[in-house]
């Protein structure tokens, strides 16, 4: 059991603690990453906060060389490019998270399918500084 | 779901763009101007301005790109419509399309004769760092962007889960490429006037000029496969896989079908319009294409009575070279997995079974993000008028469709058009 909530910022709360939230709808079983108050197939709002376990497999990824300014102040850019994904959970919904421990500079190297884990990487600065969800292989 | 149609008909008896480009000393209502004016003149038995209803305008976001929110009933002033009805509509890069579908839905319900829609950006004031952030709003900002998502970025995605899926020929992208070019070179709106053979010349002349070593691409596909002349924005999308950043104005008229006549003999008749929304890319079933364009897809044609075997030729929202060949198959013009072969083989081309994008598309003419959707229509107009010029398509086409796509496919908007005589 957890004790976060349904409201979509918990997510973030979750994460500073390095867990991985999500929802279960308690009539039809739908799992959702984030978590959400109504189920996206039956229309319930009866819904649980659920912890992932944190496993998956890479379902589609990309190397970023022309980051976005917030990623661009942690560092990353044509010559430190980044891979971002997208992870499908054994629970079976899927999250977008940084995919850290790839090869960056060889992408044709990185394959789909592949077993990932669960971590967190921490940017920016002073109290915008917070932690972000990322996967690295298993 | 019951049949979905216009209560009565809706037909184009106007369209005019802007060029699209890069413009420092003009503002988005300078290229609305010179849209509405090229539009007044295309209207065969002339156009009373005061005759114009309601304006409805496709635009993502003149508040951060210009810092000018409200901007529907100032580009009307503009153009001299003021008491008219003037509103915005947003829905990203497929803003224009439902602009578009926005104004057709208040002429079938009666409640108007005469729309002017619109389609307006201008991207270029802005650093290309705001610009890219302007963009990402359009995505989901809580859970996408932080993660580290751009919009190449998603496309990008999409595709190592099309190539994989499919086990694709990542070359099947620069196919894309060299085609919308080669389209956009006989487009005399178009932001890219260039084929990539031409590009690669110049960028040959110029390293010959600085005395630098020139490079020796044998063809175009050896150019698009060197990082030094096509570096890569988000891999596998590189810049020629990408739109570029555009300004341009599109202005299209609409009326009902009855009193079309009175502007023209020659109607552009919207047989079928159909629109979709959907969560961000982790909601959805499937990565390798946009479920919100089948199901727009099918909604047109199903209101339309056809199938894309009946389409003569369509305009779809290659934002980047991925997206182009996602669409040729959500449309159904090929079954899945099947589109990058069609892209690799030409079928795509002015001289293939499906063209797609004479325009150049949005890759060659631009992306002025809320305009692209109404210049789509623009094209279409053209070529079923036949008068797109040296890119008019053979043997009088009868029908097109428009495939509008906004973020990464939360929205989808497709109208299908159709020419009677």
């Amino acid at each position: 059991m957890t004790s976060f909530q349904l409201t979509s910022k918990e997510f973030y709360t979750a994460l500073g603690q390095d867990r991985l939230i999500g929802s279960r709808c308690l009539d039809c079983g739908h799992i959702s990453a984030p978590q959400r108050q109504i189920c996206p197939t039956c229309h319930s709002d009866r819904q649980e906060v659920i912890e992932f376990d944190g496993k998956g497999t890479l379902a589609a990824f990309t190397v970023v060389s022309v980051p976005p300014t917030h990623m661009a102040v942690a560092g990353y850019g044509a010559k430190n490019p980044y891979c971002v994904g997208i992870v499908t959970l054994q629970e079976g919904a899927r999250v977008c998270a940084q995919i850290l421990d790839v090869d960056v500079h060889a992408p044709h190297t990185i394959r789909i399918g592949t077993p990932l884990v669960m971590t967190t990487i921490e940017r920016g600065e002073g109290e915008t500084r917070k932690k972000y969800l990322a996967f690295e292989p298993a | 779901m019951a049949k979905q149609k216009f209560a009565r008909g809706v037909a184009v008896v106007g369209a005019g763009m802007s060029k699209f480009g890069a413009f420092p000393d003009r503002t988005s209502r300078d290229l609305f101007v010179e849209a509405f004016l090229e539009m007044k003149g295309t209207v065969d038995k002339g156009l009373d301005p005061g005759q114009i209803e309601a304006f409805y305008l496709g635009n993502f976001s003149s508040d951060q790109f210009e810092k000018q929110a409200h901007l529907a009933p100032i580009v009307a002033s503009w153009v001299g419509l003021s008491p008219i009805p003037a509103m915005r509509v947003e829905d990203a890069c497929a803003s224009g399309g439902v602009a578009l579908r926005e104004a057709a839905l208040a002429i079938a319900s009666g409640m108007y004769d005469v729309v002017l829609v619109g389609g307006l950006e201008k991207m270029t004031d802005l650093p290309i760092a705001e610009v890219t952030e302007a963009l990402a709003t359009a995505a989901d900002t809580q859970f996408e962007i932080p993660a580290g998502f751009t919009f190449p970025g998603f496309y990008a995605a999409m595709a190592t889960a099309y190539l994989d899926q499919y086990d694709a020929s990542p070359q099947a992208l620069a196919h894309v490429s060299i085609k919308n070019h080669e389209n956009g070179a006989l487009n005399d709106k178009a932001q890219f006037g260039q084929r990539i053979a031409d590009i690669m010349a110049s960028k040959k002349a110029r390293a010959e000029q600085k005395g630098l070593p020139v490079p020796e691409w044998k063809d175009e596909l050896e150019f698009l496969a060197d990082p030094k002349g096509n570096p890569n924005i988000a891999w596998p999308m590189s810049l020629f896989d990408c739109s570029p950043v555009s300004d341009g104005g599109v202005a299209v008229l609409l009326v009902a079908e009855e009193i079309a006549f009175r502007y023209t003999d020659s109607p552009i008749y919207i047989i079928g319009s159909g629109q979709a929304s959907d969560g961000a890319l982790t909601d959805r079933a499937t990565l390798s294409h946009i479920p919100a364009a089948v199901e727009a897809g099918q909604q047109a044609y199903q209101m339309a009575g056809i199938g894309p075997q009946d389409i003569d030729f369509a305009e779809v929202h290659d934002c980047f070279t991925i997206a182009e060949i996602m669409a040729t198959e959500d449309l159904g013009f090929f079954p899945r997995g099947e589109g990058w072969k069609a892209a690799m083989s030409g079928k795509t081309a002015r001289d293939g079974e499906h063209p797609i994008n004479t325009s150049g598309g949005l890759k060659a003419k631009g992306h002025p993000v809320g305009a692209s959707g109404v210049g789509q229509v623009v094209e279409v107009w053209k070529q079923l008028r036949g008068v797109a010029g040296e890119r008019q398509l053979p043997g009088n086409p009868r029908r097109g469709l428009t495939h509008n796509v906004g973020g990464s496919g939360q929205t989808c908007v497709v109208h299908i058009f159709e020419r009677r005589d």
